[in-house]
């Protein structure tokens, strides 16, 4: 079986990274790796770079990771994280200019196809252009 | 002054930054509630604890070691914007940093640090972010005159400018108009960070 893209969902709240999970989960049909993590480091509304770092790790995919995110903050710390991520992810590790939910169902519909990071990617921000 | 061989104590940057940034609780929360989240204050006091519990393992690393354990401690416990933007700028000012050095070596380094905030930030000065006392502070210090006095002077006026500033960038934007006549709390808390450089900086006149 090829590999498939895989995906982290990054908000500043947890109950929104959970519940975005749940339903790019749901057409998933369970054939994906999907993390998701929100919140300050201690607690509360924000994001945290080791969070995000971890879910990183999680759904490492030799096929790519494609990044979900809501504000600023969620877009920063993401971009750090892959930025320090080593070369060979790096590069397979890309950040969507797209709406959360909308993006990460759209990119788990994409991705449990068994599409291309770039098409994955690609198909999760034709969203944002409305 | 050209020539001058300065040191950076890092033992004493760290503890006048988590000490400014405790001190300053109140005030940066007060002005992150005028046009952003709230959270400014909160989220840099818990750097500030952060950066006192490495504090000892930091006395025993050369200076290069030691800030750029200050920026990955900022980028890991601070969270917001602000978190990675810290944590790249000493990250980045930090390599090559040697134990004693010249203005104009400083300067350079200072200027690689502001520089990758820019480019991971997206940010240029005039936007309302911390930017607008980083640069100005870094142009300041290329000019080779910089004193303690003058780093203070700058920093603190270029935040005072952000008064004005319509907000480009973060929370703050999706004000528009309206987050004119608040001092962005990014460029203040950075004030603190810099009179925290600059006090910690042996040599500076």
């Amino acid at each position: 079986m090829t590999e498939k893209v895989g995906i982290v969902i990054v908000s500043h709240s947890i109950d929104i990274a959970k519940g975005t999970y749940d339903m790019a989960s749901q057409v998933a049909k369970g054939g994906l790796r999907i993390a998701y993590c929100g919140g300050a480091a201690s607690g509360g509304l924000g994001t945290s770079l080791p969070a995000i770092q971890k879910a990183l790790d999680e759904v490492w995919s030799p096929a790519g990771v494609v990044v979900l995110v809501d504000l600023g903050g969620a877009e920063i710390n993401s971009e750090l994280a892959i930025e320090m991520l080593p070369l060979e992810r790096r590069e397979k590790t890309l950040l969507c200019n797209a709406p959360i939910v909308e993006g990460a169902v759209m990119a788990a519909t994409e991705a449990a196809a068994g599409s291309s990071l770039e098409v994955v990617r690609r198909t999760a921000e034709e969203l944002s252009a409305s | 002054m050209r020539g001058l061989a300065l040191r950076l104590h890092t033992d004493g940057l760290v503890g006048g930054i988590a000490r400014r940034l405790v001190a300053s609780f109140e005030e940066l929360t007060a002005l992150d509630s005028a046009i952003g989240d709230a959270d400014h204050g909160l989220n840099m006091k818990r750097g500030a604890t952060a950066l006192l519990d490495i504090n000892a393992r930091l006395r025993a690393l050369p200076s290069s070691d030691a800030v750029y354990a200050i920026g990955q401690s900022m980028a890991m416990s601070v969270g917001g914007a602000s978190g990675p933007l810290y944590g790249t700028f000493f990250m980045s000012f930090s390599s090559g940093f040697a134990e004693e050095f010249e203005l104009n070596d400083f300067a350079r380094q200072f200027n690689r640090g502001v520089s990758a905030v820019e480019r991971l930030g997206r940010v240029r000065a005039g936007q309302k972010t911390l930017v607008d006392v980083l640069r100005p502070v870094s142009d300041h210090l290329a000019s080779g005159t910089a004193t303690r006095q003058t780093v203070r002077m700058i920093a603190s006026s270029s935040a005072e400018s952000t008064v004005a500033l319509l907000a480009q960038k973060g929370r703050a934007a999706y004000l528009g108009e309206r987050s004119r006549g608040h001092m962005d709390p990014g460029a203040r808390s950075c004030v603190l960070v810099l009179e925290a450089m600059a006090d910690s900086l042996e040599g500076l006149q």
